[in-house]
Protein backbone atom coordinates (compact mmCIF):
# COMPACT_ATOMS: atom_id res chain seq x y z
CA UNK A 1 0.00 0.00 0.00
CA UNK A 2 2.49 2.21 0.98
CA UNK A 3 4.75 2.20 -1.72
CA UNK A 4 2.11 2.21 -4.41
CA UNK A 5 0.68 4.92 -2.55
CA UNK A 6 3.77 6.43 -3.18
CA UNK A 7 4.18 5.96 -7.04
CA UNK A 8 1.16 7.56 -7.32
CA UNK A 9 2.07 10.64 -5.12
CA UNK A 10 4.63 10.93 -7.72
CA UNK A 11 2.20 10.41 -10.45
CA UNK A 12 -0.27 12.99 -9.13
CA UNK A 13 2.56 15.58 -8.42
CA UNK A 14 3.67 15.20 -12.75
CA UNK A 15 0.04 15.46 -13.52
CA UNK A 16 -0.44 18.36 -11.45
CA UNK A 17 2.25 20.41 -13.19
CA UNK A 18 0.87 19.48 -16.57
CA UNK A 19 -2.31 20.60 -15.87
CA UNK A 20 -1.00 23.63 -14.34
CA UNK A 21 0.31 24.73 -17.58
CA UNK A 22 -3.14 24.94 -19.13
CA UNK A 23 -3.54 27.86 -17.07
CA UNK A 24 -0.37 29.64 -17.89
CA UNK A 25 0.61 28.52 -21.27
CA UNK A 26 -2.08 26.33 -23.66
CA UNK A 27 1.02 25.97 -25.99
CA UNK A 28 2.87 24.66 -23.58
CA UNK A 29 -0.22 22.38 -22.33
CA UNK A 30 -0.66 21.09 -25.38
CA UNK A 31 3.00 20.15 -26.34
CA UNK A 32 3.34 18.63 -22.79
CA UNK A 33 -0.22 16.80 -23.92
CA UNK A 34 1.14 15.68 -27.19
CA UNK A 35 4.16 14.28 -25.40
CA UNK A 36 2.42 11.97 -22.93
CA UNK A 37 -0.06 10.96 -25.45
CA UNK A 38 2.32 10.17 -28.39
CA UNK A 39 5.54 9.52 -27.19
CA UNK A 40 6.11 5.55 -26.80
CA UNK A 41 7.93 5.35 -23.71
CA UNK A 42 5.04 6.98 -21.69
CA UNK A 43 2.50 4.85 -23.44
CA UNK A 44 3.61 1.47 -23.91
CA UNK A 45 5.71 1.27 -20.54
CA UNK A 46 4.79 3.97 -17.96
CA UNK A 47 0.99 3.97 -18.81
CA UNK A 48 0.61 0.27 -17.58
CA UNK A 49 3.00 0.35 -14.81
CA UNK A 50 0.68 3.29 -13.79
CA UNK A 51 -2.40 1.46 -14.04
CA UNK A 52 -1.24 -1.38 -12.45
CA UNK A 53 -0.15 0.69 -9.78
CA UNK A 54 -3.85 2.67 -9.34
CA UNK A 55 -5.69 -0.93 -9.21
CA UNK A 56 -2.76 -2.67 -6.65
CA UNK A 57 -3.73 0.31 -4.35
CA UNK A 58 -7.46 0.15 -4.31
CA UNK A 59 -7.33 -3.02 -4.79
CA UNK A 60 -5.16 -3.88 -1.49
CA UNK A 61 -7.01 -1.34 0.13
CA UNK A 62 -10.35 -3.26 0.04
CA UNK A 63 -8.34 -6.67 0.69
CA UNK A 64 -6.73 -5.24 3.77
CA UNK A 65 -10.34 -3.24 4.86
CA UNK A 66 -11.95 -6.91 4.39
CA UNK A 67 -9.02 -8.19 6.70
CA UNK A 68 -9.13 -5.58 9.09
CA UNK A 69 -13.01 -6.26 9.96
CA UNK A 70 -12.40 -9.75 10.11
CA UNK A 71 -9.88 -9.03 13.06
CA UNK A 72 -12.88 -7.46 15.14
CA UNK A 73 -15.63 -10.01 14.83
CA UNK A 74 -17.57 -8.35 17.89
CA UNK A 75 -17.97 -4.86 17.97
CA UNK A 76 -17.76 -2.64 20.59
CA UNK A 77 -21.04 -1.07 22.05
CA UNK A 78 -19.35 2.44 22.35
CA UNK A 79 -15.44 2.94 20.99
CA UNK A 80 -14.11 6.27 20.68
CA UNK A 81 -11.95 5.84 18.02
CA UNK A 82 -11.54 9.92 17.74
CA UNK A 83 -10.22 10.09 21.05
CA UNK A 84 -7.00 8.31 19.74
CA UNK A 85 -7.18 8.78 15.97
CA UNK A 86 -7.79 11.36 13.25
CA UNK A 87 -10.95 11.26 11.37
CA UNK A 88 -8.90 10.70 8.26
CA UNK A 89 -6.68 7.95 9.56
CA UNK A 90 -9.40 6.01 10.57
CA UNK A 91 -11.87 6.67 7.36
CA UNK A 92 -9.80 5.92 4.57
CA UNK A 93 -11.78 3.47 3.06
CA UNK A 94 -14.54 6.19 2.57
CA UNK A 95 -12.19 8.71 1.52
CA UNK A 96 -10.51 5.76 -1.08
CA UNK A 97 -13.91 4.56 -2.77
CA UNK A 98 -14.71 8.06 -3.44
CA UNK A 99 -11.23 8.74 -4.70
CA UNK A 100 -12.05 5.67 -6.88
CA UNK A 101 -15.41 6.30 -8.28
CA UNK A 102 -14.10 10.00 -9.25
CA UNK A 103 -11.18 7.66 -10.96
CA UNK A 104 -14.20 6.05 -12.74
CA UNK A 105 -15.77 9.06 -13.87
CA UNK A 106 -12.01 10.76 -14.78
CA UNK A 107 -11.32 7.61 -17.20
CA UNK A 108 -15.03 8.20 -18.70
CA UNK A 109 -14.12 11.54 -19.01
CA UNK A 110 -10.62 11.99 -20.80
CA UNK A 111 -8.75 8.31 -20.86
CA UNK A 112 -11.81 6.19 -22.75
CA UNK A 113 -12.07 9.10 -25.21
CA UNK A 114 -8.05 9.46 -25.25
CA UNK A 115 -7.66 6.02 -25.98
CA UNK A 116 -10.45 5.49 -28.47
CA UNK A 117 -9.30 8.54 -30.64
CA UNK A 118 -5.30 6.87 -30.68
CA UNK A 119 -6.02 3.09 -31.07
CA UNK A 120 -9.92 2.39 -32.22
CA UNK A 121 -10.22 5.16 -34.66
CA UNK A 122 -6.82 6.01 -35.16
CA UNK A 123 -7.40 9.77 -35.88
CA UNK A 124 -4.61 11.62 -37.05
CA UNK A 125 -3.12 13.60 -34.53
CA UNK A 126 -3.65 17.04 -34.04
CA UNK A 127 -0.95 18.54 -31.67
CA UNK A 128 -3.16 21.61 -30.88
CA UNK A 129 -6.07 19.67 -29.61
CA UNK A 130 -5.35 18.98 -26.26
CA UNK A 131 -6.39 22.51 -24.25
CA UNK A 132 -9.72 22.97 -25.93
CA UNK A 133 -11.04 19.35 -25.48
CA UNK A 134 -9.41 20.02 -21.62
CA UNK A 135 -11.15 23.35 -21.19
CA UNK A 136 -14.32 22.05 -22.85
CA UNK A 137 -14.84 19.60 -20.46
CA UNK A 138 -15.06 21.82 -17.49
CA UNK A 139 -18.20 23.41 -18.96
CA UNK A 140 -21.10 21.91 -17.07
CA UNK A 141 -20.30 23.54 -13.45
CA UNK A 142 -21.74 19.41 -12.23
CA UNK A 143 -18.78 18.28 -13.39
CA UNK A 144 -16.89 21.16 -11.94
CA UNK A 145 -18.85 20.65 -8.66
CA UNK A 146 -17.80 16.26 -8.49
CA UNK A 147 -14.08 17.44 -9.09
CA UNK A 148 -14.45 19.54 -6.62
CA UNK A 149 -15.93 18.00 -4.11
CA UNK A 150 -13.14 14.45 -5.29
CA UNK A 151 -10.52 16.28 -4.45
CA UNK A 152 -11.74 17.34 -1.41
CA UNK A 153 -12.02 13.66 -0.59
CA UNK A 154 -8.11 13.11 -1.77
CA UNK A 155 -7.21 15.69 0.08
CA UNK A 156 -7.82 13.87 3.36
CA UNK A 157 -7.02 10.48 2.04
CA UNK A 158 -3.45 12.07 1.53
CA UNK A 159 -3.79 13.65 4.62
CA UNK A 160 -2.90 10.31 6.45
CA UNK A 161 -1.80 8.44 3.79
CA UNK A 162 1.03 10.34 2.07
CA UNK A 163 2.51 10.90 5.73
CA UNK A 164 1.68 7.34 6.75
CA UNK A 165 3.26 5.68 3.75
CA UNK A 166 6.44 6.63 5.00
CA UNK A 167 6.09 5.06 8.82
CA UNK A 168 5.13 1.73 6.66
CA UNK A 169 8.26 1.79 4.85
CA UNK A 170 9.81 2.56 8.05
CA UNK A 171 11.07 6.07 7.83
CA UNK A 172 10.66 7.27 11.36
CA UNK A 173 13.32 9.52 12.69
CA UNK A 174 14.52 13.03 13.65
CA UNK A 175 13.40 14.06 10.15
CA UNK A 176 10.00 12.29 10.50
CA UNK A 177 8.35 15.87 12.18
CA UNK A 178 9.45 18.47 8.63
CA UNK A 179 8.52 15.64 6.56
CA UNK A 180 5.06 15.29 8.31
CA UNK A 181 4.73 18.80 7.46
CA UNK A 182 5.34 18.62 3.89
CA UNK A 183 3.25 15.77 3.54
CA UNK A 184 0.26 17.66 5.11
CA UNK A 185 1.22 20.83 3.10
CA UNK A 186 1.37 18.58 -0.27
CA UNK A 187 -1.68 17.35 0.52
CA UNK A 188 -3.67 20.07 0.89
CA UNK A 189 -1.93 22.41 -2.29
CA UNK A 190 -2.11 19.32 -4.87
CA UNK A 191 -5.76 19.02 -4.68
CA UNK A 192 -6.24 22.53 -3.82
CA UNK A 193 -4.82 23.40 -7.22
CA UNK A 194 -6.51 20.85 -8.81
CA UNK A 195 -9.88 22.73 -8.04
CA UNK A 196 -8.52 25.68 -9.07
CA UNK A 197 -7.62 24.50 -12.77
CA UNK A 198 -10.81 23.03 -12.76
CA UNK A 199 -12.90 26.42 -11.45
CA UNK A 200 -10.35 28.57 -13.72
CA UNK A 201 -11.48 26.41 -17.09
CA UNK A 202 -14.74 26.71 -16.15
CA UNK A 203 -15.46 30.71 -16.08
CA UNK A 204 -12.60 30.93 -18.87
CA UNK A 205 -14.73 28.98 -21.72
CA UNK A 206 -13.34 28.95 -25.61
CA UNK A 207 -16.10 30.57 -28.02
CA UNK A 208 -17.79 27.16 -29.68
CA UNK B 1 -20.43 8.96 44.58
CA UNK B 2 -23.55 7.09 42.25
CA UNK B 3 -23.01 5.16 39.05
CA UNK B 4 -24.83 3.01 36.42
CA UNK B 5 -22.31 0.61 35.50
CA UNK B 6 -23.23 -0.99 31.96
CA UNK B 7 -21.07 -4.36 32.01
CA UNK B 8 -20.72 -7.09 29.30
CA UNK B 9 -21.62 -10.22 30.72
CA UNK B 10 -20.93 -13.41 29.30
CA UNK B 11 -20.98 -16.78 30.63
CA UNK B 12 -18.39 -18.87 28.42
CA UNK B 13 -16.75 -18.87 25.13
CA UNK B 14 -19.19 -19.99 23.29
CA UNK B 15 -22.56 -17.97 25.22
CA UNK B 16 -24.10 -14.81 23.85
CA UNK B 17 -23.33 -12.67 25.34
CA UNK B 18 -24.86 -8.99 26.41
CA UNK B 19 -24.76 -5.72 28.20
CA UNK B 20 -26.26 -5.80 31.78
CA UNK B 21 -26.60 -2.36 33.75
CA UNK B 22 -25.97 -2.29 37.60
CA UNK B 23 -26.41 1.05 39.81
CA UNK B 24 -23.97 1.05 42.74
CA UNK B 25 -23.82 3.32 45.35
CA UNK B 26 -20.79 4.62 47.66
CA UNK B 27 -18.03 5.22 45.03
CA UNK B 28 -15.31 6.61 46.80
CA UNK B 29 -12.96 8.89 44.18
CA UNK B 30 -9.60 7.72 45.53
CA UNK B 31 -10.98 4.52 44.73
CA UNK B 32 -9.25 2.76 41.89
CA UNK B 33 -11.15 1.54 38.56
CA UNK B 34 -10.82 -2.34 39.97
CA UNK B 35 -11.14 -1.51 43.86
CA UNK B 36 -14.75 -0.42 42.70
CA UNK B 37 -15.44 -3.66 40.75
CA UNK B 38 -14.34 -4.81 44.03
CA UNK B 39 -17.53 -3.23 46.09
CA UNK B 40 -19.86 -4.31 42.60
CA UNK B 41 -18.76 -7.79 43.09
CA UNK B 42 -18.90 -7.88 46.39
CA UNK B 43 -22.49 -6.60 46.52
CA UNK B 44 -23.30 -9.52 43.65
CA UNK B 45 -22.16 -12.28 45.72
CA UNK B 46 -24.17 -10.89 48.71
CA UNK B 47 -27.03 -10.97 46.75
CA UNK B 48 -26.39 -14.75 45.31
CA UNK B 49 -25.09 -13.18 42.15
CA UNK B 50 -22.25 -14.50 39.43
CA UNK B 51 -19.48 -11.47 40.33
CA UNK B 52 -18.60 -9.82 37.22
CA UNK B 53 -15.20 -12.22 36.03
CA UNK B 54 -12.53 -9.55 35.10
CA UNK B 55 -8.47 -10.27 34.86
CA UNK B 56 -6.46 -8.59 37.46
CA UNK B 57 -2.82 -9.63 39.64
CA UNK B 58 -0.51 -6.33 40.49
CA UNK B 59 -3.01 -3.88 41.01
CA UNK B 60 0.18 -1.41 40.55
CA UNK B 61 0.37 -1.45 36.26
CA UNK B 62 3.38 -3.20 35.59
CA UNK B 63 1.46 -6.96 35.10
CA UNK B 64 -0.62 -5.86 32.31
CA UNK B 65 -3.55 -8.17 33.48
CA UNK B 66 -6.38 -5.24 33.87
CA UNK B 67 -7.79 -5.39 30.24
CA UNK B 68 -11.50 -2.76 30.57
CA UNK B 69 -12.94 -1.92 27.63
CA UNK B 70 -14.28 1.94 29.32
CA UNK B 71 -16.71 4.18 27.75
CA UNK B 72 -14.66 3.35 24.78
CA UNK B 73 -10.93 3.42 25.55
CA UNK B 74 -8.44 0.79 26.66
CA UNK B 75 -8.21 1.08 30.39
CA UNK B 76 -10.93 3.98 30.15
CA UNK B 77 -10.13 8.23 29.66
CA UNK B 78 -6.95 8.85 31.64
CA UNK B 79 -3.97 8.31 29.73
CA UNK B 80 -0.64 6.16 30.44
CA UNK B 81 -2.46 4.14 33.38
CA UNK B 82 -3.66 0.81 33.48
CA UNK B 83 -7.27 0.09 34.26
CA UNK B 84 -6.11 -0.91 38.25
CA UNK B 85 -4.24 2.74 38.16
CA UNK B 86 -7.55 4.41 36.71
CA UNK B 87 -8.87 6.68 39.95
CA UNK B 88 -12.82 6.79 40.15
CA UNK B 89 -12.26 10.82 40.56
CA UNK B 90 -11.82 10.31 36.55
CA UNK B 91 -15.76 10.11 36.79
CA UNK B 92 -18.67 12.25 37.80
CA UNK B 93 -21.42 11.37 40.30
CA UNK B 94 -24.31 10.67 38.20
CA UNK B 95 -22.40 8.94 35.30
CA UNK B 96 -23.01 6.14 32.59
CA UNK B 97 -20.04 3.98 32.66
CA UNK B 98 -19.58 1.08 30.19
CA UNK B 99 -17.31 -1.49 30.78
CA UNK B 100 -16.34 -4.25 28.10
CA UNK B 101 -13.81 -6.99 27.07
CA UNK B 102 -11.20 -6.39 24.50
CA UNK B 103 -12.81 -6.68 20.97
CA UNK B 104 -10.08 -8.60 18.87
CA UNK B 105 -10.30 -11.75 17.03
CA UNK B 106 -7.20 -12.52 18.40
CA UNK B 107 -8.34 -11.84 22.07
CA UNK B 108 -11.53 -14.56 22.92
CA UNK B 109 -13.57 -13.70 25.27
CA UNK B 110 -13.31 -16.72 28.50
CA UNK B 111 -16.00 -15.23 30.48
CA UNK B 112 -17.36 -11.65 31.14
CA UNK B 113 -14.23 -9.06 30.76
CA UNK B 114 -11.65 -11.54 30.63
CA UNK B 115 -10.32 -12.41 27.83
CA UNK B 116 -7.72 -15.20 26.45
CA UNK B 117 -4.31 -13.57 25.00
CA UNK B 118 -2.36 -16.47 25.18
CA UNK B 119 -1.76 -15.40 21.33
CA UNK B 120 0.68 -12.60 22.77
CA UNK B 121 2.38 -15.94 24.75
CA UNK B 122 2.31 -17.50 21.02
CA UNK B 123 4.28 -14.44 19.43
CA UNK B 124 6.74 -13.95 22.19
CA UNK B 125 7.67 -18.09 21.49
CA UNK B 126 7.67 -17.39 17.91
CA UNK B 127 10.74 -14.95 18.60
CA UNK B 128 11.03 -12.66 21.59
CA UNK B 129 13.72 -14.26 23.07
CA UNK B 130 17.59 -14.62 22.93
CA UNK B 131 19.24 -18.12 23.30
CA UNK B 132 22.46 -16.87 25.54
CA UNK B 133 23.79 -19.36 27.62
CA UNK B 134 22.97 -18.33 31.32
CA UNK B 135 24.67 -21.17 33.39
CA UNK B 136 27.38 -19.44 35.06
CA UNK B 137 29.15 -18.20 32.58
CA UNK B 138 27.37 -14.88 31.14
CA UNK B 139 29.38 -12.21 30.31
CA UNK B 140 28.68 -9.24 31.75
CA UNK B 141 26.30 -6.71 30.16
CA UNK B 142 28.00 -3.68 31.63
CA UNK B 143 31.20 -4.88 29.81
CA UNK B 144 29.34 -4.84 26.56
CA UNK B 145 29.53 -0.80 25.18
CA UNK B 146 26.14 0.29 23.95
CA UNK B 147 25.09 3.69 22.91
CA UNK B 148 23.27 5.53 25.46
CA UNK B 149 20.24 6.33 22.98
CA UNK B 150 20.07 3.10 21.45
CA UNK B 151 19.87 1.57 25.35
CA UNK B 152 17.52 4.11 26.45
CA UNK B 153 15.27 3.08 23.03
CA UNK B 154 15.87 -0.76 24.52
CA UNK B 155 14.55 -0.04 27.38
CA UNK B 156 11.47 1.99 26.73
CA UNK B 157 10.43 -0.61 24.09
CA UNK B 158 10.76 -3.22 26.77
CA UNK B 159 8.93 -1.54 29.21
CA UNK B 160 5.52 -2.80 27.43
CA UNK B 161 3.40 -4.99 29.62
CA UNK B 162 1.71 -6.36 26.65
CA UNK B 163 -1.74 -5.81 28.02
CA UNK B 164 -3.20 -5.55 24.68
CA UNK B 165 -4.54 -2.27 24.65
CA UNK B 166 -2.64 -1.41 21.54
CA UNK B 167 -5.23 -4.10 20.22
CA UNK B 168 -7.85 -3.32 21.67
CA UNK B 169 -7.61 0.64 20.54
CA UNK B 170 -7.29 -0.54 16.77
CA UNK B 171 -9.59 0.15 14.34
CA UNK B 172 -8.34 -3.05 12.74
CA UNK B 173 -7.48 -4.76 15.73
CA UNK B 174 -3.69 -4.97 14.79
CA UNK B 175 -1.01 -6.14 17.53
CA UNK B 176 2.03 -4.49 15.46
CA UNK B 177 3.07 -2.26 18.40
CA UNK B 178 3.03 -5.34 20.78
CA UNK B 179 5.10 -6.78 18.51
CA UNK B 180 6.92 -3.96 17.47
CA UNK B 181 7.91 -3.64 21.05
CA UNK B 182 9.13 -7.40 21.72
CA UNK B 183 11.33 -7.04 17.87
CA UNK B 184 12.80 -3.79 19.61
CA UNK B 185 14.37 -4.41 22.51
CA UNK B 186 16.25 -6.65 20.85
CA UNK B 187 17.19 -5.60 17.62
CA UNK B 188 18.72 -2.25 19.22
CA UNK B 189 21.38 -4.28 21.31
CA UNK B 190 24.32 -6.12 20.17
CA UNK B 191 22.72 -9.71 21.89
CA UNK B 192 19.50 -9.15 19.65
CA UNK B 193 21.62 -9.54 16.43
CA UNK B 194 22.35 -13.16 16.23
CA UNK B 195 18.60 -14.43 16.01
CA UNK B 196 17.89 -10.53 14.23
CA UNK B 197 16.25 -12.10 11.14
CA UNK B 198 14.57 -15.20 12.23
CA UNK B 199 13.08 -13.29 15.57
CA UNK B 200 11.35 -10.51 13.30
CA UNK B 201 9.83 -13.04 10.45
CA UNK B 202 8.70 -15.73 13.05
CA UNK B 203 7.15 -13.28 15.01
CA UNK B 204 4.98 -11.44 12.46
CA UNK B 205 4.43 -14.85 10.99
CA UNK B 206 2.47 -16.07 14.39
CA UNK B 207 1.30 -12.55 14.49
CA UNK B 208 -0.85 -12.71 11.53
CA UNK B 209 -1.63 -16.53 12.14
CA UNK B 210 -2.99 -15.00 15.08
CA UNK B 211 -5.64 -13.62 13.29
CA UNK B 212 -4.81 -9.50 14.23
CA UNK B 213 -5.53 -6.83 11.65
CA UNK B 214 -3.24 -4.79 10.17
CA UNK B 215 -1.66 -2.12 10.62
CA UNK B 216 -2.63 1.69 8.79
CA UNK B 217 -0.86 3.76 11.11
CA UNK B 218 -3.78 5.71 13.03
CA UNK B 219 -2.01 5.86 15.90
CA UNK B 220 -4.44 4.73 18.16
CA UNK B 221 -2.22 2.32 19.68
CA UNK B 222 0.79 4.35 20.76
CA UNK B 223 -2.00 7.11 22.32
CA UNK B 224 -4.09 4.38 24.61
CA UNK B 225 -0.61 2.64 25.61
CA UNK B 226 -0.53 2.68 29.12
CA UNK B 227 3.31 2.46 28.96
CA UNK B 228 3.54 5.27 26.21
CA UNK B 229 5.33 2.67 23.75
CA UNK B 230 6.20 4.79 20.83
CA UNK B 231 5.20 4.43 17.11
CA UNK B 232 9.02 4.24 16.47
CA UNK B 233 8.94 0.91 17.11
CA UNK B 234 6.84 -0.06 14.02
CA UNK B 235 8.81 1.83 11.76
CA UNK B 236 12.01 -0.27 13.29
CA UNK B 237 10.15 -3.44 12.71
CA UNK B 238 8.85 -2.79 9.30
CA UNK B 239 12.36 -2.22 8.23
CA UNK B 240 13.91 -5.09 10.25
CA UNK B 241 11.24 -6.92 8.39
CA UNK B 242 12.11 -5.48 4.84
CA UNK B 243 15.81 -6.16 5.67
CA UNK B 244 14.82 -10.26 6.64
CA UNK B 245 12.86 -10.74 3.86
CA UNK B 246 15.67 -9.17 1.74
CA UNK B 247 17.98 -11.36 3.64
CA UNK B 248 15.42 -14.57 3.43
Amino acid sequence: MALSGLFLVVFLTQHFVINLSSVISPETFNSWSHFMGTNALVQFALQPVLIFGVFFHFIMGIVLELQNRKARPVNYVQFKGGAAAPWTSRNMIITGLVVLAFLGLHFYDFWIPEMVHKYVEFAPEDPTRYYAETVHKFESPVRVALYAISFVLLALHLWHGFASSFQSVGFNNKYSKALKGFTKLWAVAIPVGFIFIAVYHHFNQLPH
Amino acid sequence: MKLTLKIWRQQNAQAKGQMVTYPIDGIDGDMSFLEMMDVLNNELIQKGEDPVVFDHDCREGICGSCSMFINGEAHGPDRLVTTCQLHMRKFNDGDTITIEPWRAAGFPVIKDLMVDRSSFDRIQHAGGFISINTSGNTQDANAIPIEKEDADDAFAAATCIGCGACVASCKNSSAMLFVSAKVSQFALLPQGQVEATDRVLNMVKQMDEEGFGNCTNTGACEVECPKGISLENIARMNREYLAASLKG
